[in-house]
């Protein structure tokens, strides 16, 4: 288990959750993308306190940071979900094409 | 020493193994429900790396944290979808070849820098008490920084309770909202047929006209129609 190794697992993440975003059309699966987006993410803030840092504190602090933007994503994500839903009872990206001209 | 190194050696590489696959099948499976719990499996596989890292606070906190939002993911996937189940397998995704293309080119871009980049070693000590160094920080120098992540998930719910909320600051959300086509220009779904050119198009709703569906979106019966 050396840094490198770690990094580029979290880069495998990142790239799967990229193509999650840019590939799914309903919301609640593109938001699944966001979510291994940051799961990568965290790894990586992790490996970097774990090897690069000797341990210091902030780089935790760091980790609990990036799992608060998740449920933030969450949260807002979903709501935004709701008030589409309201809107245009639409629940796939296809739908929302209101600024596509 | 050298067989408990080797014995992490294969945790990490069959949990990173786990993380990977998992998530790759997240976007390849047809039932939405195992994808969100895929997802969870690649998290948990990912905090089990965590505590493979020592530390054992965040790791957990992963787990707890995930199991619970990909619970309320399992839950919107049941509300929302329209195929929640995979029970009727279709293509649900758009730009096949773009995201494919995206997701290479971040990884192998990512991996470049990895590899190429003069990267730290100062390994965290066997001794360290990371939970308690972290316990120190947050209620110590970096106080106002997990203060406002606490506000900021406050201002979250607030916000979110806001936009998902029906009757808003300038009147109910939903009035006259039509529900897209199932096809390009079809009828929107939800709507029943006609029954003289028998579309097949419904989703054996019962509405007494075709175009009876923006009156029905104060029911209950409006996140069927999806």
């Amino acid at each position: 288990m050396t840094l490198q190794a770690l990094l580029i697992v979290a880069s495998a993440l990142i790239g799967l959750g990229l193509y999650g975003v840019l590939s799914q059309q309903s919301f609640v699966m593109l938001m699944m993308g966001f979510e291994l987006i940051l799961n990568g993410v965290l790894l990586m803030t992790m490996a970097f306190w774990s090897f690069g840092s000797a341990g210091a504190p902030k780089g935790q602090l760091l980790a609990i940071l990036v799992m608060a933007v998740m449920a933030l994503e969450m949260a807002i994500g979903f709501a935004l979900v709701t008030a589409v839903y309201r809107q245009r009872q639409a629940d796939t990206t296809e739908a929302l094409d209101t600024l596509k001209h | 020493m050298n067989d408990l190194v080797s014995g992490i050696d294969i945790a990490f590489w069959a949990l990173a193994a786990i993380a990977v696959l998992s998530g790759w099948r997240v976007f390849s499976t047809d039932s939405m429900v195992r994808a969100s719990f895929l997802l969870l499996l690649s998290f948990m596989a990912v905090a089990g790396i965590m505590l493979l890292l020592a530390a054992p606070y965040i790791g957990v906190a992963t787990i707890f944290m995930m199991a619970v939002e990909m619970m309320v993911m399992a839950v919107f996937m049941v509300m929302f979808m329209m195929n929640p189940a995979g029970l009727n397998p279709m293509s649900m995704v758009h730009q096949q070849p773009l995201a494919i293309g995206a997701g290479v080119v971040a990884f192998i871009g990512l991996s470049a820098a990895v590899l190429t980049s003069p990267l730290p070693d100062q390994p965290v000590a066997a001794d360290h008490r990371a939970i308690h160094a972290l316990g120190i920080e947050m209620l110590g120098d970096s106080m106002l920084i997990f203060e406002s992540a606490g506000v900021a998930l406050l201002s979250a719910m607030i916000g979110s309770v806001i936009l998902s909320s029906r009757s808003g600051r300038f009147g109910p959300a939903d009035p006259g909202s039509r529900p897209p086509g199932l096809c390009e220009g079809g009828l929107p779904a939800g709507s029943v047929p006609d029954e003289n050119k028998n579309h097949g198009m419904g989703h054996g709703m019962q509405h007494d006209t075709p175009n009876a569906a923006p009156q029905d979106t104060h029911g209950a019966h409006g996140a069927q129609g999806s």
